[in-house]
């Protein structure tokens, strides 16, 4: 099988490795193969957490520059800050609200306008599709679910190589009892609004 | 998590590299598993503290990575499999017990794991651990992904016992850090009741025994390298051409990759049994080819091991490596320099794809101080009372998430070396730096390394302030207890007692959500004569996340000074567009250190 390649891009509590997590169960339900790679420690606090994954046979999780199939990112910012691992057959799925880091509220960095970094990404990738996840979240009853809004938005993506029975199958059994149903009305969403955009 | 200890044999599970050692360990016949935890290890603890009371295992958190080492070692003269995990730096910690267990040897099998930190994601430095086996004359065992590290456990226990060595595993955060589908196999846990035959001669090395024991282990040695020539684990993938690479730890899988990829005529030897490196094995991998390509992170150790073997037995051949400068000399690989290296080698441009970037500017996102941490209050309390009584103070700082003070608007970090060197490093800058001294360190770094350094202080009658920030916490690494917690079957160790015992001239504990308070005991700390401490104490959002109220601004009250953001950078406010400042209500904790601070009392309880 063709490798892969998912770059996942987001902020600390956002639900990164929560998303991988999920993913990941969906291929061992698939039988593929699937590799990651994410980064802890300081990322806790509020810092960036990117995730690299792939799926298919490769080895190593690390994407090389330019080798990422499909970029999700819970973020505008951290969207842009991937670009070196996209090229211009990447295809982005993008939550649209920004969260502003305390140094630019000191006023010792500079947050642009949200739309400024999603048309750079644009104008430089294949396709981007771009998702108001947070209220898409908040209207599927849990806006804990963002992440899964994402996945969903994903997942409608031809190439994707787990289909969506294996997602909700792997959600059911990651998530807490009492958030599922919220989280699967927000997976749905986020599916159709992206299949629609697609 | 619990699926590490339950999962059926055959089952498939989505793990960890760390994840993996746990089960591996499980898997192996392990009995008693100690740790301190550390970053890219500390996964490791969190699994086993979750499990091992179910699983029959004892498993501590210890002071710190000497102690967890002697618990495991403990054991493994006791006949038990032992196995104890740390950070790379944690090895210098535990360095000094370590030198002497090859020289004493194990009764049963006993795996040391260092996790190293190229790149440093989360470290203070990139040191290669591998030079420690070399060190400490013991085998080492380098994994590429989880499922290796879960089948090397039962293989490094093998490895021990036969040769009677702990081995040193060395993963590095790209290994501990992967996650993979791991295939189990069946949990077989070993007795936690031990059996110690004493036998001095071996397990005390007086000079005399220690003598005979480095002979002893030098002959140990001998036998594990003609070992490690014929083991199932250092193979040969033989692709054709007359390149070789030979590769350990995730370089393995970068290479792989790369040469399926691109279809390449190459030999790959895989390491994982490195040391005593297999020279047999790789001199006849060497007389197989005409150059060879050696991929390994951080220093050129195999490198050097290759250029001293083509050099005892006379034969010629081009290396690649870090040493011509085809490769780094720091920070980790990634596929894209392995790729450069391998054009190199190879004589062709390797495809690769266009590169994008931006012009347009990213905003900074380092990390922060969670929304009502406590740690936040008490650097904006040191700064202004600092600032009113006109001190000219230095800042030494220790490790945990209190070392986030070194970020702005607070700047109170000045010198840092290693988990408890702001009391060491402050008792010597009291005498020589011309400034006062108020050093910062976490309750689990007290516990840890800061108690012998404040008895020096005290002793040598330095004046320096001692901020003790006890959150209750080991929090930086994810949260694990420390002796200074209540737990069940555990004693609490009271810090107040260990600094009364000390015999410091004044000691203050203060609640940092508290300004006034918080105040008041610095000035009075720092109006002391001789050793000050001030406890400060309230437990990490972590542990207490509820929330019982969040606070808002009223915006007719604001009148947009910012006071609040410049003090105490709370990551929860932000400025709105008419300038006016806000809280976030998901991300408030309630602390009430914003309150405290507003001119215009316009922060308020959110109703
Ligand atoms: C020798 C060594 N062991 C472990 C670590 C990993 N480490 C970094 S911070 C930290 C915990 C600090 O806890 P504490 O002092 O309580 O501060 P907190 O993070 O709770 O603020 C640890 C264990 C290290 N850097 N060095
Ligand atoms: S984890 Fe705890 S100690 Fe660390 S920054 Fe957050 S609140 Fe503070």
């Amino acid at each position: 099988m063709k490798t892969y390649s998912i770059y996942i891009a987001g902020v600390g509590g956002q639900g990164v490795v929560k998303t991988s997590m999920v993913l990941g169960k969906a291929c061992v339900k698939k039988g593929v193969n699937i590799v990651m790679s994410e980064i802890h420690g300081m990322s806790q606090r509020g810092g960036s957490v990117p995730a690299e994954i792939k799926i298919g046979d490769a080895l190593n999780p690390v994407i090389e520059n330019g080798g990422t199939d499909l970029l999700i990112s819970f973020e505008p910012a951290e969207a842009l800050r991937a670009i070196n691992k996209c090229s211009n057959q990447t295809i982005a799925i993008i939550n649209k609200s920004p969260i502003i880091p305390f140094t630019v509220s000191l006023g010792i960095s500079q947050y642009l306008n949200p739309e400024e970094y999603i048309s750079e990404l644009k104008s430089k990738l294949k396709k981007v599709v771009v998702l108001d996840a947070e209220s898409i979240a908040k209207e599927s009853g849990n806006i804990l679910s963002l992440n899964m809004v994402m996945l969903g938005a994903s997942a409608a993506v031809t190439d994707f190589p787990v289909g969506k029975e294996y997602l909700i199958e792997a959600m059911k059994e990651s998530l807490p009892e009492k958030a599922i149903e919220a989280n699967l009305k927000a997976f749905e969403s986020g599916y159709e609004l992206s299949h629609k955009e697609l | 998590m619990k699926e590490i200890l339950t999962a059926k044999p055959g089952d498939k599970l989505y793990l960890l590299g760390n994840e993996a050692a746990v089960r591996g360990a499980l898997e192996n016949r392990i009995s008693v598993a100690s740790t301190y935890p550390g970053t890219p290890s500390s996964e490791i603890g969190d699994v086993f503290y979750e499990i091992a009371g179910e699983a029959g295992v004892y498993f501590e958190f210890s002071t710190n990575e000497k102690v967890a080492l002697e618990v495991a070692a403990s054991a493994a003269v006791s006949g038990l499999r032992s196995f104890v995990w740390m950070k790379h730096v944690g090895l210098n910690v535990a360095a000094d017990s370590f030198m002497s267990l090859a020289y004493t040897g194990v009764r049963a099998g006993m795996i040391v794991l260092t996790a190293d930190d190229p790149s440093m994601f989360s470290s203070q430095n990139e040191q290669d651990n591998r030079w420690y086996a070399r060190l400490g004359n013991v085998p080492l065992i380098e994994p590429s992904n989880p499922q290796e590290m879960k089948d090397l456990m039962g293989y490094a226990f093998e490895v021990s016992e036969k040769f009677g060595l702990p081995v040193l595993m060395r993963t590095t955060t790209r290994v501990s850090h992967m996650r993979g589908v791991v295939d189990m196999g069946s949990v077989n846990v070993g007795s936690k009741i031990g059996h110690f035959v004493s036998d001095p001669t071996t397990l005390v090395p007086l000079p005399a025994n220690a003598y005979k024991a480095h002979k002893r282990v030098v002959e140990k040695l001998q036998a594990v390298q003609e070992f490690a020539n014929k083991s199932e684990w250092n193979r040969v993938i033989d692709k054709g051409g007359n390149l070789g690479i030979i590769a350990s730890g995730p370089t393995y899988n970068y290479a792989m990759d790369i040469v399926k990829e691109n279809n390449l005529k190459v030999k790959i030897l895989k390491l994982t049994l490195t040391y005593p490196f297999p020279e047999g094995l790789v001199l006849d991998f060497l007389k197989s080819i005409d150059s060879v390509l050696i991929a390994e992170e951080v220093d050129p150790i195999m490198e050097k091991e290759v250029y001293s073997l083509l050099g005892k037995y006379g034969v010629n051949k081009k290396v690649y490596g870090k040493l011509d400068g085809t490769l780094p000399m720091v920070y980790e690989y990634s596929p894209d320099i392995l790729k450069n290296a391998l054009s190199k080698a190879i004589g062709v441009k390797l495809p690769g794809k266009a590169l994008l970037s931006t012009d347009l500017t990213l905003p900074a996102r380092p990390p922060v101080f969670c929304p009502g941490c406590p740690h936040r209050g008490m650097y904006d309390a040191v700064e202004k009372v600092v600032k009113e009584l006109c001190i000219d103070a230095v800042f030494p700082s220790d490790i945990g998430c209190y070392t986030l003070g070194y970020m702005p608007p607070f700047h109170k970090a000045d010198y840092l070396l290693s988990m408890g060197s702001s009391i060491g490093t402050g008792s010597g800058l009291s005498k020589f730096s011309g400034k006062r001294v108020i050093s910062f360190i976490g309750d689990s770094t007290f516990f840890h390394a800061g108690i012998p350094a404040l008895i020096n202080a005290v002793h040598n009658n330095d004046t320096m302030t001692v901020m003790i920030l006890d959150n209750r916490i080991t929090a930086m690494t994810g949260g694990q207890p420390n002796p200074g917690m209540a737990m069940e079957g555990k004693k609490e160790i009271s810090i107040e007692a260990i600094v009364r015992a000390i015999g410091v001239n004044f000691l203050t504990t203060v609640n940092p959500y508290n300004i006034k308070a918080s105040h008041e005991a610095i000035k009075e700390a720092l109006s002391t004569e001789g050793v000050s401490v001030v406890i400060s104490r309230q437990p990490c959002v972590l542990i207490v996340p509820k929330k019982k109220v969040t606070f808002m601004v009223d915006p007719q009250k604001c009148t947009g000074c910012k006071i609040c953001i410049n003090e105490i950078a709370c990551p929860a406010m932000f400025v709105r567009e008419d300038g006016k400042v806000v809280v976030d209500e998901m991300l408030c904790n309630g602390c009430g250190v914003c309150v405290q601070l507003c001119p215009e009392k316009a922060i308020i309880v959110r109703r």
